[in-house]
């Protein structure tokens, strides 16, 4: 069966024209692109093109990009050059809704004495510009904040932040990794330092990403071995997988407007139709500046695990903030950080669409979703009529 | 994707005995909406001390929804003395093992069960008069439920009480003192807690000051708010005075003003300064 995929912020499909042009490098060009004969020559090439058409994408010059192998080493990689580079200056601005490739290694150098500023958000996830500009001393080694949140869609105002930062004369590290594909990124008039994406995101395949650089920001590889990457990222490329992402990113890019139109049609299809359908349901994020695929819906009274597999059960794959999803006893970072009421935290959903869903796909889940929350909400002890304990406030 | 057993699965897409019980003279309630799962347990007992039905009401994840189900079926035609001695172990059983992390869900059936047999018997519910002190402040565990999960599973490590009790899966603050009741249960030394630091008697710098607000606002005052669903954010430190903003559960709420004065001024009166005043920004 197949499913009503609708979990593109969690991994995307590889588009069919992307298997198609990185199939003859799995197969019969496996030759080593680094290598001195012309059967690994050709693949040296075919690498040379994938380079240059990713950073024709980007609007930036072919040497400005590192390949790596996910978006995780590329954000890990921008920010530990950044601190390397800059041995004096120990602190770090970020924010509270970063994703966990940012938020988990701030953590970490936290505990290695680095001083980690991270920066609130309102209701809706917006962040206080005039609370990051505050946030920025002498000392800030990097600001790093992502493009476009994962759970909720929110873009945030990347350009200003960039500016500011180039104002201030402090290095800006953008995790765009839900961005690209979705955002029409120009990094010719964008003026961020280095900016982080992923493959598996935008249809091409796992385990190939991509750190951006801008020429003269200072950098310290974060994998040392071979001269691969001009000695910035050590290891024998990902033929394969650059190829595809190479292919990807020019598909996204040549029908960005035509499938963000037609993909945010449909996601306010389904946010519409469940918010008339299911009563106590609210959207979560910034609805006015939000990706055109993520919708982040809260339903009161049910939990988002159970809203889960009981959509499973009809083949809708969807994900949820909630606690009992992740292993963990709390909702999640994000909504907390949103003051997400509890009542609402725990049954959070989070749909994203691609170019690949149909209006069926959305009809589907219109049709089953009343029917799982009111199942799920007559089990539940609590309703309108008998509010929660009161609190202690 | 959680590894649920067959049995699992079908208590949660099929359960059992769900709803109100319109005569049920045994109600059992544990949890709530900020701890992300609670049930309400109810049984009708007979004159002969049998359990005639049970039923439930639960909101939390699939493992919650089938722990209640197959909890009100254990329970049914059994005695209340043969119910008291059902354990979460029984549930967890029943239901071909549950994943670690879920454990908890299986306790809270125990619980709940426990609460409606006190319910029954006239006394007050344990969930309601819990022994020892509250050790997991996010989560609402007292000792007595942590020692009794560490006995009745032979539980060996601070992750295992986490799973079973949801002790210490919140803000991490009792990590410490869950150690050391496990240390206790399993007769191991017992190191000796540090005494708390008293609020200093000599005037603070600012910057002290800021480093101990900004202490005693994470580690005391949001895991307290949390645990009711609330939050609070410390917005600036002007002087004496702490400026805040209210969040979740808080925001709105008709009587924030006196968790500001009663509770949030107050802890930081004791623990920082004596003559500190909170406001909130922008009011």
């Amino acid at each position: 069966m197949n499913p009503v995929y609708l979990d593109n912020n969690a991994t995307t499909m590889v588009a069919p024209e992307v298997v198609e042009a990185m199939l003859p490098y799995l197969g019969q060009w496996y030759g080593n692109p680094s290598s001195m004969h012309s059967f690994g020559g050709h693949v040296g090439t075919k690498l040379k093109e994938a380079r240059a058409d990713v950073a024709g994408v980007l609007g930036c010059a072919p040497e400005e990009i590192i390949f790596t192998s996910c978006g995780s080493e590329s954000d890990n990689t921008a920010i530990l050059s950044a601190l390397a580079a800059n041995p004096d200056k120990r602190h770090l601005v970020t924010t509270r809704v970063e994703h966990p490739a940012v938020l988990s290694l701030a953590r970490h150098l936290e505990e290695k004495d680095y001083e980690v500023t991270s920066l609130g958000v309102d209701e809706k996830g917006r962040l206080d510009l005039d609370e990051l500009a505050r946030a920025i001393r002498k000392d800030t080694a990097l600001v790093s904040v992502m493009y476009a949140n994962n759970e909720t869609g929110t873009i945030f105002p990347i350009p200003e932040i960039a500016a500011l930062c180039k104002a201030r004369g402090v290095l800006f590290h953008t995790d765009a990794v839900q961005a690209v594909g979705k955002v029409d990124i120009d990094l010719s008039k964008l003026p961020v330092d280095m900016l982080a994406l992923s493959g598996h995101k935008l249809h091409a395949p796992k385990g190939v990403g991509v750190l951006y650089v801008r020429r003269g920001t200072p950098f310290r590889p974060f994998l040392i071995g071979g001269h691969q990457e001009r000695g910035r990222r050590a290891g024998t490329e990902n033929t394969a997988g650059i190829i595809a992402l190479a292919a990807a990113m020019k598909l996204a890019k040549a029908n960005i407007a035509a499938e963000n139109t037609r993909v945010r049609a449909l996601r306010d299809r389904l946010e519409s139709g469940i918010l008339a359908s299911v009563p106590d349901t609210i959207v979560n994020g910034d609805t006015e500046h939000r990706l055109p695929n993520t919708a982040s819906i809260a339903f009161k009274y049910v939990e988002g695990e159970a809203i889960l597999l009981m959509l499973d059960q009809f083949g809708i794959c969807a994900s949820s903030g909630s606690a009992c999803t992740s292993g963990s006893l709390e909702p999640s970072h994000v909504l907390r950080a949103m003051g997400v009421p509890f009542t609402f935290a725990h049954g959070s959903i989070r749909f994203s669409l691609s170019r690949y869903t149909s209006e069926a796909d959305v009809g589907l889940v219109l049709e089953t979703l009343p029917g799982v929350i009111d199942t799920l909400r007559r089990m539940s002890p609590f309703r309108e009529d008998s509010p929660p304990k009161a609190c202690m406030c | 994707m959680w590894e649920y057993t067959d049995k699992v699965r079908d208590h949660f897409l099929h359960p059992r005995n769900v709803g109100e019980l319109a005569d049920a003279n045994a109600v059992g309630e544990v949890g709530s909406l900020a701890c992300g799962d609670a049930l309400k347990l109810f049984l009708k007992i007979n004159d002969a001390g049998v359990i005639e039905d049970a039923s439930f009401q639960t909101f939390g994840c699939a493992s919650a929804i089938a722990s209640s189900s197959v909890l009100t079926e254990l329970l049914k035609g059994k005695t209340v003395e043969e119910a008291r001695a059902l354990t979460n172990k029984d549930i967890a059983e029943y239901l071909g093992g549950l994943p670690k992390e879920k454990m908890h869900c299986s306790v809270m059936g125990q619980e709940a069960l426990e609460a409606a047999l006190a319910d029954y018997l006239g006394e007050k519910a344990p969930a309601h008069e819990p022994e020892g002190e509250l050790v997991c402040k996010c989560f609402g565990v007292y000792e007595g439920q942590i020692r009794r999960a560490v006995r009745e599973n032979g539980l060996t490590t601070v992750e295992e009480v986490t799973d079973f009790t949801k002790a210490g899966g919140g803000c991490g603050d009792c990590l410490e003192k869950l150690k050391a009741i496990l240390d206790d249960e399993l007769g191991r030394a017992v190191p000796e807690a540090p005494a708390p630091e008293p609020a200093p008697a000599k005037a603070l710098t600012n910057l002290e000051r800021m480093r101990r607000v900004t202490r005693v606002m994470d580690e005391e005052i949001r895991p307290n708010l949390k645990k009711d669903g609330g939050d609070i954010e410390l917005v600036d430190i002007d002087g004496k005075t702490v400026l805040v903003s209210l969040r979740g559960a808080c925001k709105g709420c008709p009587v924030s003003n006196v968790t500001l004065t009663e509770f949030v001024q107050k802890r930081l009166q004791e623990l920082v300064e004596p003559d500190i005043t909170v406001r909130e920004a922008g009011k």
